[in-house]
């Protein structure tokens, strides 16, 4: 009652303090980023339905991801970012438990075990998909509190943050899952201002275990991997194959590409996995050079519109999260754009957004709704 | 919260905005990489992958052409097309090649020999994604059993291909020769383009010669295909030219004739029509089943083939090399008569032998106790040998060389069949340059009598009865009579055999006439109630040399060292229809075991078969 008095004794007096109350402020959604996001999911499931051999079926389940995956990010975005803060240490010991269970009960897809089934309902989780928020959040969470640039203590702290989640990932095994998760927390950590030494003595780190890696971590099918993507005409048939047929796709389209729903390469079966990781090949054989350059500067709007949010964010944990979520949406476009045309090798990594599959979409609009969150919750005081 | 208080948050903001500029920097930065990386696949390296794309999904089929059919004069088809169904397996589609025929293995038969050869033919040039045959003619029930089996078997087909079929079997083998799956060597041999879809090549006889009329060319379809190797659809097509249809002179009623009168004796009978060289009949006993070599014959089948005393798969008729023996007499008179040596009134006293001057050795006649007085009419139809000595001596090596060279002794004169022999016909240089010794004058008796070194092949025998039957017109051997039913021209052949007097030939015909009709004639019982008039000569030829006054005793001797009988002999004499040459291992004598065939052979084809309903009629359409 009170507050409903203030509002008749003030008519309009919030609006001198607030934005208009727009569709867009009810609902806690950032237009441009919005619009960007809309265009590129309507575009990429055009592009899918190519890539899924003119399966309707296929595209109507994405559509019903994305419509799940957005209703995520609509309940997300009307969370105060401080609630995300609140919750980090909760989220992330819920996920490190689920990954730990996962290698001891997980069940197999693919020769690794990723999936952890839920007794009694039908449900089956992937806790790695969980973490990739749950690891910036909580890397975010703990340097926030603390003196910036970090002091090498919490830097110390925050590596164990990382890279714990990140070696049970490692271990199921899921690399590209794992250097997702580790990129993200080590985006935190740069935007929180870890020193010149500290980045550069970490790459030479790297350098050194790579090596060690090579022995000890790495499995067999991995290093055949990283062989492939050395020389992908050692192993034609086999191997080498999906990467040959790949850039074999994307060299056929030209500059104008073959025509949608035109592409040899893809709907003769030689493209592999057209429909998941390899889907930018479809798009580059059939809509050409062109295709590409859309497709890249639209992703380029999207994360220029994220670090914009970043920038603004209202306190250090906002904009650590928020930073490190739209790199790490970056490293996925960065990754497989390049591993599928041949500067990077073959690592299980989606084309963000495009590629068919539930559980990324969800974990990417989540972030997106984290990213809106945060820039639809600020106060007009800076804490 | 005492780290709280000192935080500067302004700082830190500052912090963030230096860090977030860098980031968009990185970004931007790996950004153009990408940007880069894609503008030199799809731009400078454009023409590459569209080469590299339109070779995936295009693939050049060829088509096999049908290989061409094979008929008899009178249309019976010889050499048929059967559609069958082979299992056939496809190594980039299959995880595990031996793995997988374990499996198979399981469901139907497939022997080692099938293995064997698949892994050999899996060996050769293939292209990827081709299939192979690993078992041929597939039962209907073994179909089933694969079909029912399917899922298991990754890379497993059952593919329809037609496959040649002889249905008389045996009857002509030695004629048609038969097809078999196509060898490295052969591929090199003819071009490969041609040969891209074609697995089975003519290994002899008919199939062999005829190989490129008979296969055809080879035609192509454009298809895209999956990674798979599916044809997913036909872009372009060049149809295949299917092989010539091709008919040839022989006579399947005399052919089975000739079999059924040497009667599972091994011999070999040549007839031929003297009036065009076609050859109405090729027979060789014992034969086999060409059927059994088309898709591979198992190792097995094939020993015992090759291992038979009785040889099955040699040739006789083409590739028997046998001494003439009396059969050449007849030219033998004519080279007489024409180089004067002897005239129709020279008479020789034969006492049952012949001796040379200065020489011990007597040359015996085959009748010990001799003829008596002899001239040519009497000597070729009582085969008397002593007359023949004679004038062998007087005549000399170089004459009957000279007149038996022009009846084509010595030389293959088969137009359309490639593995006949030579024979051989004696010369002073050929026995300079073989045994490295002069030529005796013992030598030109034996050849007056077609032992010693002469040697000649059924088919050589044939061919000069045909000549001697058109009065010294040469007419070429041949099989082929019609392609694609256009009648096939004349061919070249050697010159004609030209006497000084024409009527030479008629006195040799007349005294042929005898050995058949003539009261003291070698094959009167052979010549008997016949409707028409025939011509023949009767001839032995030793297997073994017979001793200095030994007594040939047939029954003593081991039945294969028995002497070969010979026969020559053509029918009607006025108008000769068919000319034959035949011969029976280890027959004994001419007259008892090859006239009789031939009498036979010249019923079948001059009277026609003795009506009885329903039997010969039903074989010719």
């Amino acid at each position: 009652m009170k507050s409903s008095d203030f509002v008749r004794q003030l008519p309009g007096g919030e609006a001198h303090f607030s934005r208009p109350r727009t569709l867009a402020s009810i609902l806690h959604i950032d237009v441009p980023l919005f619009t960007l996001l809309l265009t590129l999911v309507l575009g990429g499931l055009f592009v899918l339905y190519s890539g899924s051999e003119k399966s309707m079926p296929d595209v109507a389940r994405q559509g019903i991801h994305f419509a799940v995956a957005s209703s995520l990010m609509l309940i997300l975005a009307r969370f105060d970012p401080q609630v995300f803060r609140r919750w980090a240490p909760w989220v992330f010991f819920l996920g490190l438990a689920g990954l730990v269970a996962v290698l001891v009960f997980g069940s197999d897809a693919k020769g690794a075990q990723r999936w952890l089934k839920i007794p009694g309902v039908n449900v089956r989780v992937q806790p790695s998909e969980f973490m990739k928020l749950a690891v910036p959040m909580m890397v975010a969470w703990y340097l926030s509190d603390r003196i910036l640039p970090p002091s090498f203590k919490h830097i110390i702290g925050a590596l164990i943050i990382i890279f714990v989640p990140a070696a049970l990932i490692a271990k199921q095994p899921d690399l590209g899952t794992a250097i997702l998760i580790a990129a993200s927390g080590v985006f935190v950590l740069l935007f929180a201002g870890l020193g010149l030494r500290w980045i550069l003595g970490c790459l030479a780190g790297v350098a050194a275990l790579a090596p060690a890696m090579w022995f000890f971590v790495m499995h067999d099918y991995q290093k055949q991997r990283v062989l492939t993507f050395l020389d992908p005409e050692s192993d034609p048939l086999r191997t080498g194959w999906n990467i040959i047929q790949s850039k074999t796709a994307i060299g056929s389209g030209g500059f104008g590409g073959k025509g949608w729903l035109e592409g040899t390469q893809s709907h003769l079966d030689f493209l592999p996995e057209s429909h998941t990781d390899f889907i930018i090949a479809v798009l580059a054989e059939e809509f050409g050079y062109i295709g590409v350059a859309c497709i890249l500067t639209l992703y380029m709007m999207i994360i220029g519109r994220g670090l914009y949010i970043a920038a603004n964010g209202q306190d250090t944990f906002s904009r650590l999260l928020a930073g490190s979520l739209i790199m790490t949406f970056f490293v996925y476009v960065f990754v497989n754009m390049g591993m599928v045309s041949g500067i990077l090798p073959v690592v299980g990594v989606p084309l963000p957004l495009v590629s068919y599959g539930g559980t990324s979409v969800l974990t990417l609009m989540a972030s997106f709704g984290i990213l809106m969150s945060i820039h639809t919750h600020k106060k007009m005081l800076s804490r | 919260m005492a780290s709280r208080e000192l935080k500067d948050h302004f700082r830190e903001q500052r912090i963030f905005f230096h860090r977030a500029i860098w980031a968009a920097l990185g970004v931007i930065a790996l950004s153009i990489a990408l940007f880069a990386r894609y503008y030199y696949l799809q731009i400078s390296q454009h023409e590459v992958y569209k080469t590299l794309s339109d070779r995936n999904r295009m693939q050049l089929q060829s088509i096999t052409p049908t290989r061409g059919l094979i008929y008899d004069r009178s249309g019976v088809l010889l050499a048929d097309n059967q559609p069958t169904f082979s299992l056939t397996l496809v190594k980039e589609r299959t995880k595990d090649v031996d793995a997988t025929i374990a499996e198979l293995q399981d469901i139907l038969e497939i022997t080692d020999d099938d293995v064997e050869s698949f892994r050999k033919r899996m060996g050769q040039r293939r292209r990827p994604y081709e299939s192979v045959t690993l078992k041929s003619r597939l039962t209907e029930e073994e179909i089933a059993r694969i079909a029912v089996n399917r899922h298991l078997l990754a890379g497993v087909e059952v593919e329809a291909e037609l496959i040649r079929y002889y249905p008389l079997g045996d009857t002509l083998a030695h004629v048609l020769g038969y097809v078999g799956r196509i060898s490295e060597r052969e591929l090199k041999q003819v071009d490969p383009s041609n040969y891209s879809g074609t697995q089975y090549y003519g290994k002899l006889g008919v199939e062999r010669h005829y190989e490129s009329l008979l296969h055809g060319s080879v035609g192509y379809q454009t298809v895209e295909t999956d990674a798979r190797g599916r044809v997913l659809r036909v872009l372009d097509r060049v149809a295949p030219t299917p092989g010539a249809d091709i008919s040839i002179y022989l006579d399947v009623n005399l052919q089975r004739a000739a079999i059924e009168a040497l009667d599972g004796r091994r011999g070999a009978v040549v007839a031929i029509e003297p009036s065009t060289g076609g050859i109405l009949a090729l027979v060789s006993t014992p034969s086999f089943d060409p059927n059994l070599f088309v898709t591979g014959i198992d190792s097995a089948t094939y020993k015992a083939l090759q291992d038979s005393p009785d040889i099955p798969l040699f040739n006789r008729a083409l590739r028997g090399q046998y001494p003439p023996g009396s059969t050449i007499k007849p030219f033998l008179g004519l080279a007489g008569l024409d180089t004067e040596t002897i005239n129709v009134n020279s008479r020789v006293w034969d006492p049952g032998w012949y001796q040379l001057k200065n020489d011990d050795r007597k040359y015996r006649d085959w009748k010990r106790s001799g003829h008596g007085w002899v001239d040519l009419n009497a000597s070729i139809e009582q085969s008397c040998d002593v007359f023949f000595y004679d004038m062998a001596f007087k005549m000399g090596v170089d004459n009957m060389y000279a007149y038996m060279a022009q009846f084509g002794f010595g030389e293959q004169m088969v137009y359309d069949i490639d593995e006949a022999q030579d024979g051989i016909l004696p010369s002073r240089e050929w026995k300079r340059a073989a045994r490295r010794l002069p030529w005796f004058p013992g030598d030109s008796l034996n050849m007056g009598i077609g032992q010693g070194f002469m040697l000649s092949t059924p088919m050589q025998l044939a061919t000069a009865t045909a000549v001697l039957a058109n009065r010294g017109k040469w007419v070429r051997p041949r099989l082929i009579k019609t392609i694609n039913e256009s009648e096939v021209a004349d061919i070249e052949s050697p010159p004609d055999v030209t006497l000084k007097q024409e009527w030479y030939w008629n006195y040799v015909i007349k005294a042929m006439e005898g050995v058949m009709h003539g009261r003291h004639g070698t094959a009167r019982s052979s010549g008997k109630d016949s409707s028409y008039k025939m011509a023949g000569k009767t001839g032995t030829a030793q297997v073994i040399g017979i001793k200095q006054n030994a007594v040939y005793d047939a029954e003593a001797i081991a039945e294969r060292h028995r002497d070969h009988a010979l026969f020559v002999g053509f029918a009607p004499v006025d108008n000769p229809k068919i000319a034959v040459a035949v011969l029976v291992e280890n027959g004994g004598g001419g007259s008892g075991a090859a006239a009789p065939v031939a009498r036979k052979m010249f019923d079948a084809y001059l009277v026609g078969p003795k009506l009885e309903p329903g039997q010969m009629q039903a074989a010719s359409p």
